[in-house]
């Protein structure tokens, strides 16, 4: 260990603690979003048994999209950040989307 | 406290790399230090890219002339495989950011360390562990991995060489570049010193900035790609198997989503070292330090967005080949506005061709072949004629080699005296330079005319009409080697027996050349007060 190591940890909690200071979710809510989970997974294998051609595609990623916005905004607690984590995690997700989106460039005009 | 002496020396005697605590390799392998972990990460990436030159260097030796000679078919497949693996993973890759990001990009924001030391260390150890990986797979199981380094299916499902190791590895050494990644954004968000405005940071920083992003939100695909062919090899699933239902332009379109903005990760950083060198020797400002710092973000976004330029003759629909030349073309523009810049900045500058500003100059002259000849690729109606051929390994090595290669070499120069505390001879580093600038070009270029007349990459044998060109070729690698070997003996000696470097031999306006030479293991006891990094007045090189 350094010298150095004191003071950077001393400066990099600096200010974050705000940030958490939000009241403990209640397993009641917990629970609630968990069950969401499960149900949203069910209707993801449900959907996969009916023919909707292109569109399953489309419904199998709307539904894990939103479960991932479950997981991410509730049991990762992104709902209570700020502004800048919220933007970066939003990037993210429109660079993944645009990733996906012209993959379906090929995919969707192939033959 | 500031223990110098008047021409900046550090009196505590080698800074940090002086032995502390009970000393020993322990103090290195396991220190948190953001500057010893730097120079970790540079000896193994030197290390390994001796490893790989010396297999690039067999290569070439083999494809001297035409026949069957010097290895068989298996092993030069294995040979250009590790030769693209190790270069990529293990060199290219961490180079920059890895090694002089580390140590300077903590102190170009006037803070101590990085956010996550102890990450740090540990990414340092996921490198070692996946660089030991990548060369278990050569000497175990049923031979090499022979794929090339892109590990395309169906032949990396199939073939029964190593390739479920080596895709381990990728995916390790994958976590240790995220881990960087994330180390730099958030540092950069959240230890800059008191005035240390955006406005205000060094280039490297924002080039380490945009690469970071890249590293974070690119590489996590690699991961899954490689996971996905172990996957396969393993489970059989079929995920690229048309037969059970796959498809095997998937993979490829999932290993280009990373791969291609990965040659951004390559190239970026050490476009921030050029912008950080090119106004010091000019003694300018630098010319449009915004649109520099803009064109990096600019490219980490849309580098992101042109992947399939690689999948042209793949058979992918036509619409895409239309939307990703496009976008290609779109990348061009923010490199170009970087290589006008420096351009700019050397205008009517008072120049001194030192070592740094040699390698910086190689690299502007390099890229923009480089760059240029990316073009006649991004083109669909070219790139139909030229895919998979000479060109695109000529076109890759100008890029990659000529730019982050020369690129790294450029900081080497440029830092050395502040990382070693000693000075490297300036005459035998010109010869070097100009040993490696000229091996480069007889090396790369009869690649271009070999590709435009049809010469395969990757291919064991060839047609006699292409013998002449080859044997040129060749000729140049030794260039290279004699430069490269030039440079480093001259470097190391440097490090041990040169003259005594003074705190700021170059007249650099940023914070490392105002800290004690060598560095310090505390960089700054107080915040500093942030400089603007490219105004030199009152700003001159020492002695």
């Amino acid at each position: 260990m350094t010298g150095t190591d004191s003071d950077t940890s001393a400066s990099m909690y600096t200010g974050t603690g705000e940030a958490h200071a939000h009241a403990p979710l209640s397993y009641r809510f917990l629970t609630a979003v968990w069950v969401g989970l499960m149900v949203l997974t069910a209707v993801t294998v449900g959907v996969a048994r009916v023919d909707l051609g292109y569109f399953n595609v489309l419904v199998a990623l709307g539904v894990a999209s939103c479960k991932a916005l479950l997981v991410i905004f509730f049991f990762m607690h992104l709902k209570y950040e700020n502004l800048l984590i919220k933007g970066m995690v939003l990037t993210a997700f429109v660079i993944l989307a645009i990733a996906i989106g012209l993959t379906f460039v090929d995919i969707g005009y192939r033959y | 406290m500031d223990h110098t002496d008047e021409s900046g020396r550090n009196t505590g005697g080698r800074g940090f790399l002086e032995p502390f605590g009970k000393g020993g390799v322990r103090s290195w392998i396991f220190s948190t230090d953001h500057k010893r972990i730097g120079l970790l990460y540079l000896s193994l990436i030197l290390l390994m890219f001796a490893v790989a030159t010396v297999l690039g260097l067999i290569i070439k030796l083999k494809l001297m002339t035409p026949g069957s000679t010097l290895l068989s078919p298996q092993q030069y497949n294995a040979m250009f495989t590790l030769h693209g693996v190790i270069m990529i993973f293990l060199v290219v890759i961490p180079s920059i950011p890895a090694s002089f990001g580390n140590i300077f990009l903590p102190l170009h924001i006037g803070a101590n360390d990085v956010s996550f030391p102890r990450l740090n260390n540990f990414s340092w150890w996921l490198y070692v562990i996946g660089a030991l990986l990548a060369l278990t797979s050569i000497f175990t199981g049923d031979g090499a991995p022979d794929t090339g380094w892109t590990f395309y299916v169906p032949f990396s499902e199939r073939t029964t060489t190593n390739v479920s190791v080596a895709v381990i590895a990728v995916f390790i050494l994958g976590f240790s570049s995220i881990l960087t990644g994330l180390n730099f954004i958030t540092t950069v968000h959240r230890l800059r010193a008191p005035g240390m405005t955006w406005r205000k940071l060094p280039l490297f920083v924002w080039s380490l900035y945009a690469t970071g992003w890249i590293q974070v939100l690119a590489t996590p695909i690699l991961g899954i790609t490689a996971l996905l062919i172990f996957a396969e090899r393993v489970l059989l699933l079929g995920l690229f198997d048309s037969t059970k239902g796959g498809d095997p332009l998937l993979y490829q379109h999932l290993f280009w989503i990373y791969s291609h903005p990965a040659v951004y990760i390559m190239i970026l950083p050490a476009m921030g070292v050029i912008s950080e060198i090119i106004p010091v020797f000019a003694r300018k400002p630098i010319f449009g330090y915004n649109m520099i710092a803009f064109s990096s973000l600019a490219i980490a976004f849309a580098g992101s967005l042109v992947w399939a330029h690689h999948m042209f003759t793949s058979g992918m629909s036509d619409t895409a080949v239309l939307v990703f030349s496009f976008l290609t073309f779109v990348v061009a523009i923010p490199s170009a506005i970087k290589v006008f810049n420096w351009l700019s900045t050397l205008y009517q500058g008072s120049i001194s061709l030192d070592p740094p500003l040699l390698y910086a100059l190689g690299f502007i002259f390099m890229f923009s072949i480089g760059g240029l000849t990316g073009l006649v690729l991004g083109a669909a109606g070219t790139d139909i004629h030229v895919h998979d051929t000479y060109f695109v390994v000529a076109h890759f090595h100008y890029v990659i080699f000529g730019g982050t290669g020369l690129g790294m070499f450029a900081a080497m120069h440029y830092w050395f005296p502040k990382v070693f505390g000693r000075m490297y001879d300036h005459g035998r580093a010109a010869w070097s330079f100009w040993l490696i600038l000229i091996g480069m070009n007889v090396l790369y270029f009869p690649m271009f005319i070999m590709g435009m007349q049809g010469m395969p990459r990757r291919y064991y044998d060839y047609l006699p009409q292409y013998a002449p060109m080859q044997m040129v070729s060749t000729w140049g690698s030794w260039f290279l080697a004699a430069g490269l070997i030039l440079m480093f003996w001259n470097l190391y000696r440097g490090s041990r027996y040169g003259p005594l470097a003074t705190r700021n031999p170059w007249g650099g306006a940023t914070l490392e050349w105002t800290l004690p030479t060598p560095l310090p293991h505390e960089a700054f006891h107080h915040d500093p007060e942030a400089p603007e990094p490219y105004d030199y007045k009152g700003v001159n090189p020492d002695g």
